[in-house]
């Protein structure tokens, strides 16, 4: 009988271990993708929907905390990059699987840094480390150790690493085999993912349950915004990243603890004119685009307050440069938003030989001025911003057209024909290192957008520009970096290519049903910390 | 034997004549989509953090389309090993997707049309039956009103009012085939043998089944075939905005990408579905008049 | 009827009527946005409201019905008129003429003419007049919106060409224009006036949603389709009922249209 006794303590006991150990099954959070994934390989992850599936389903070696914006070790418990910016070494956990059992090892951190710097493979991830010409190479020194050594300094080096997912290098699973808290379950095109939760995944909270807390994830495919609210107050489902201003608002009075405004994003909304000299353009309007005071005249004449106040019902800011405010470190904290003056406009255009005649402006050639903004149809935002700005530059005699265009057309006008005068369109930064503007500010790039690949730098500012941005990407130190980049913005705010206009608000909603939610500026925004959600 | 070799001479005209329109439908669409701007350019190539290299290489994937007549020789050409090519927006072959998301197109397309005409048909007889002027006002009120109404208002209200999205189809479709079904019976009640019938003490209804229905059915028949391709239309922003992953929404995505192979599918697909219907009208109208088609 | 008709009259002269007198009704215009007030509910200052950047909503629908009411069924006419010549013509000259002319039009109907549109906007200037653009879209509209009614007439006219009045007529030896022209193109009228009628807002509509392309009214023009366009924000719109006031003034002006039509429609007693 006593043996018995200690056979069921014993069952008792094995049980409440077993328990412990276990996950604690906390539902399924719901949300929608905005489009469909176009991907589920990590390494070639080029749009939002995939990226989304990356963050929830990828094992990172190190990721950045969204909310402390510190780096924290994932998959790998330490790292180190040497002095030159051209090597990093990683200590790996070890015991660590993938979703369908093969295990990880430093072969599988060789065999990804290997694909993802493969010169066929042309994605953003991989670019980000592509900061010279030669190969990568890899020296597994253990199975839990690894050296990678890059051809030249990749800026940031460590920080990089947080979008790159380890693909298995056995695994017959492929890009499924996962290291995440999550896994690919179901996918019917064009309706719904569902992503589940890995039994393999290492982590476990502090208390030494297994994580992710959710037992999956339904990602409904909805571009519609205004069904994805319908569908929100209905409680279908469970969260709304990018949450629009006047739904935010209606949200906020009826509701006000389900609503987040994390504050100004790292995105802006900016403006820029055609100075591309083989542009199908008159050559007089050409004289003005590349004026520094025409530019800048113009950014005095638009009133960025109205903008982020009425557009925005005030869940915006006026932008002062390439870098939002709400990137501490990188900020320009000595630059300010451009004050909203006609009458200082209209005094710089008249100096550099403008006429306002019957409240019309003329050159000094005598042609009144007028161009067009272009800007992609479907965003209301900006259409409704081109729009204003056509009243805020009719006070000074200019006659603006606004014209909006799908999305395909305007991009082949601004990166083939050059057949535009001016474009309004939006920046999304997905990490803080300016390096990601890197093929903005070169000359020579094709994402120079004002005056894409130039052979030499046109200006005495973008040959500086150039410099700059070289310097700042090679050089080790963040404070050498912090005053090249510093330098770069105030140049920027004073040659104008781009008018900045807004920073917009990181606007969410969240159920009142999920717990754990805190979020934040920086993508994914809601659910950066999915694997420790949960959902009454 | 006569006869019969008629209707298959007929038979075998229609069929030249779908496959070739079919084809040239094909083309066409491709044509119109290469040569639209938009077409070399990809979204993806403003990502500020792709090089130039890889700008280039984006812009070169489509250099196989470039030459549309040889593009399409070669689509057809696998079209004919059951390969309809890979779409370029969604990497997944064109046939598995077109396989995959038909039929709810075809459900939703089939229950709008049949909801459609039963309403229309309904409004559209009874107005022609009881001739009393506020009776029709209503009618062309009811069916007005559905007609301003955008059709992306009507998808969101199904989604809101929790309907399936074929209600909405049927709505927009159904002003159409009402306006058209209701004047065609007012004019065949006009003709001069309903005078006699009525004069010969015929029942109403017995008028309006026997000798105004069959004498407007051939033309009814048209507004039915041409009802095909509206609902066909009204499926594209329904799908869109419900979310329904049918061939509508494929078409709305393949547009919005250029998608060439999907989308010249697409049209082939479109275009069979519209010859279909309205070659299968007018032989069933070429019947009812007892005339060679 | 009459009385229906007459109604339907009044009613398009008066809105006629007031849209021409929006510079009298709403002096301030269209286009000055009242920041202040954006998105305001109805007010002694704006009876409609104002839209999301402050323009007032009632002096936009007084302009915006101008553009609408004089284009749309300018374009309508023209979509008939092309669908009695294609549709009417094939149908009554029968035989290879009917075959071609429907598997054109089979074809016209099925190809995606986004693509068209997107070209025709490609090479107009980008600093072409909002009037221009307007014109040109309801142009191309009216040029492509003929197909489903040109199968209707086809069918319509193939009957036609056989029956008893058209065989005697072309018996007693009229020429094969004139018996068009005067015989069987009047009986076409009941899916003429049906294709006319539907058009109209048809049209209108698609106005606006070819704002996607560059085409249509360009800002701050306005115009009923893009006022419409409104009704699209369903979650906010049933708080705001006075966003419907350009709905019912198109369901009014179209049901107006087919009272005043209505005429030939209206069968013998």
């Amino acid at each position: 009988m006593v043996t018995q006794f200690k056979k069921t303590i014993v069952v008792a006991m094995l049980c409440l271990g077993s328990f412990i150990g276990s996950a604690v099954a906390q539902g399924e959070l719901r949300f929608c993708l905005r489009s469909e994934p176009k991907t589920f390989d990590p390494l070639k992850v080029e749009d939002d929907a995939s990226a989304a599936i990356r963050y929830l389903t990828g094992g990172v070696l190190v990721r950045m905390n969204r909310q402390t914006q510190a780096l924290e070790p994932e998959l790998a418990q330490s790292w180190k990059v040497s002095k030159d910016g051209k090597q990093i070494t990683f200590k790996l956990r070890s015991g660590i699987s993938f979703s369908d059992g093969t295990p990880f090892s430093a072969e599988d951190v060789a065999y990804t840094v290997q694909q993802l710097m493969d010169p066929a493979l042309h994605s953003p991830t991989g670019d980000s480390f592509r900061s010279g010409p030669g190969n990568v190479e890899t020296k597994i020194i253990s199975p839990t150790q690894i050296l990678i050594t890059f051809p030249a300094p990749v800026a940031g080096l460590d920080r990089q690493f947080d979008q790159v997912a380890m693909l298995s290098a056995h695994s017959a699973k492929k890009e499924m085999a996962v290291l995440g808290p999550f896994v690919v379950a179901d996918y019917k095109a064009g309706s719904t993912l569902l992503l589940k939760r890995n039994p393999n995944y290492w982590k476990t909270d502090a208390q030494g349950r297994h994580l992710p807390y959710l037992d999956s994830i339904k990602l409904d495919i909805q571009p519609n915004r205004d069904v994805e609210m319908l569908r929100f107050k209905r409680g279908e489902i469970d969260l709304i990243n990018s949450l629009d201003s006047e739904y935010f608002d209606k949200l906020a009075t009826t509701s006000p603890q389900l609503v987040h405004d994390a504050g100004a994003s790292l995105d802006s909304e900016q403006m820029w004119f055609n100075e591309v000299a083989k542009a199908p353009l008159p050559g007089y309007k050409k004289n003005w685009f590349r004026s520094a005071v025409f530019r800048r005249a113009i950014s005095q004449a638009i009133n960025r307050d109205d903008l982020s106040r009425v557009v925005f019902r005030g869940h915006a800011q006026p932008a002062v440069g390439p870098v939002s405010p709400a990137n501490k470190f990188w900020f320009n904290a000595k630059l300010k938003p451009e004050a909203y003056s006609p009458e200082a406009a209209l005094k710089a255009l008249q100096g550099d030989g403008f006429r306002f005649e019957n409240g019309a402006l003329k050159d000094k050639e005598g042609n009144p001025v007028v161009f067009s903004i272009i800007t992609n149809s479907g965003n209301k935002y900006r259409e409704r911003m081109a729009t204003m700005i056509q009243e805020d530059l009719q006070k000074i005699g200019i006659h603006v057209n606004v014209v909006t265009l799908d999305f395909p057309s305007l991009i082949e006008r601004m990166t083939q024909s050059y057949d535009y005068e001016a474009i309004l369109l939006g920046l999304t930064n997905v990490g803080l290192d300016p390096n990601e503007q890197m093929n903005v500010w070169l000359s020579s790039s094709e994402n120079h957008q004002w005056n894409p690949s130039e052979k030499t730098p046109e200006t005495a500012w973008e040959a500086q520009i150039d410099t700059l941005m070289r310097a700042q990407a090679s050089a080790t130190d963040a404070k050498k970096r912090k005053e090249s980049f510093d330098r770069v913005q105030e140049i920027a705010v004073e040659q104008a290519p781009f008018l900045y206009l807004v920073n917009r608000n990181a606007l969410s909603a969240v159920a009142a049903t999920v717990q754990g939610a805190s979020p934040v500026i920086l993508v994914p925004q809601t659910y950066w910390n999915a694997e420790r959600l949960t959902v009454k | 034997m006569q006869r019969q070799n008629m209707l298959a001479r007929k038979i075998a005209r229609h069929v030249l004549t779908v496959a070739a329109t079919v084809l040239l439908g094909g083309f066409l669409s491709a044509t119109l989509l290469r040569l639209a701007p938009g077409f070399d350019v990809d979204e993806e190539q403003l990502d500020p953090r792709l090089n130039s290299e890889s700008v280039q290489a984006l812009r070169q994937e489509r250099l196989e389309q470039h030459n549309i007549f040889r593009f399409y020789f070669h689509s057809l050409q696998r079209a004919a090993h059951g390969d309809l090519g890979t779409s370029i927006s969604l990497g997944q072959p064109v046939s598995t997707l077109l396989r995959e998301r038909a039929p709810l197109t075809l459900r939703l397309v089939g229950i709008g049309l049949l909801l459609s005409w039963a309403v229309a048909m309904a409004l559209a007889l009874s107005a022609a039956w009881l001739r009393i002027t506020a009776y029709d006002a209503l009618t062309t009120a009811i069916s007005g009103t559905f007609l301003c109404i955008p059709a992306a208002v009507l998808a969101l209200l199904s989604v809101l009012w929790n309907v399936p999205g074929a209600l909405a189809v049927g709505l927009i479709v159904f002003p159409r085939v009402y306006r058209y079904s209701r004047n065609l019976l007012a004019k065949a009640y006009s003709l001069p043998h309903i005078i006699t019938a009525r004069a010969k003490g015929l029942s109403e209804l017995r008028i309006l089944f026997w000798h105004v229905v069959p004498v407007a059915g051939p033309q009814l028949l048209a507004v039915a075939g041409v009802s095909v391709s509206i609902a066909v239309g009204a499926a594209i922003p329904v799908e869109a905005l419900c979310g329904l992953a049918g061939v509508g929404q494929l078409a709305w995505q393949a547009a919005l990408a250029r998608d060439l192979p999907l989308l010249m599918n697409i049209t082939i697909l479109v275009t069979l579905v519209t010859l279909l219907a309205n070659s299968g009208a007018d032989v069933i109208g070429h019947m009812l008049r007892g005339q060679e088609a | 009827m009459r009385f229906w008709r007459i109604l339907a009259c009044v009613v398009l002269l008066s809105v006629v009527s007031v849209s021409l007198a929006a510079n009298w009704l709403a002096p301030a215009g269209y286009a000055k946005q009242y920041r202040e007030a954006a998105g305001a509910p109805p007010s002694h200052e704006h009876w409609l409201g104002t839209d999301e950047i402050g323009r007032d909503r009632f002096a936009r629908v007084l302009y915006g019905t101008r553009i609408s009411l004089l284009l749309a069924p300018a374009a309508a006419l023209l979509s008939t008129l092309m669908a009695a010549l294609v549709g009417g013509l094939a149908g009554y000259l029968g035989g290879a003429w009917s075959r071609g002319a429907m598997a054109v039009t089979d074809l016209f109907l099925s190809l995606p003419w986004l693509f068209l549109l997107i070209t025709v906007r490609a090479l107009m200037p980008l600093n072409v007049s909002p009037l221009v653009s307007v014109l040109v879209t309801f142009l191309m509209l009216g040029l492509l919106g003929w197909t489903s009614a040109a199968r209707v007439l086809c069918s319509t006219a193939g009957s036609l060409r056989e029956s008893d009045f058209v065989r005697q007529a072309r018996a007693s030896g009229i020429p094969g224009v004139r018996l068009f022209w005067v015989h069987v193109l009047p009986n076409l009228k009941p899916v003429l006036y049906a294709q006319f009628w539907i058009s109209i807002p048809a049209f209108i509509l698609s106005e606006a949603n070819l704002g996607i392309l560059g085409l249509g009214v360009a800002e701050p023009m306005p115009s009923w389709g893009s006022l419409l366009k409104e009704l699209e924000g369903l979650v906010s719109v049933g708080e705001e009922p006075w966003k419907f006031v350009p709905l019912i003034l198109l369901v009014v002006v179209v049901t107006s249209f087919q009272f005043v039509l209505s005429k030939q429609d209206e069968v013998a007693a």
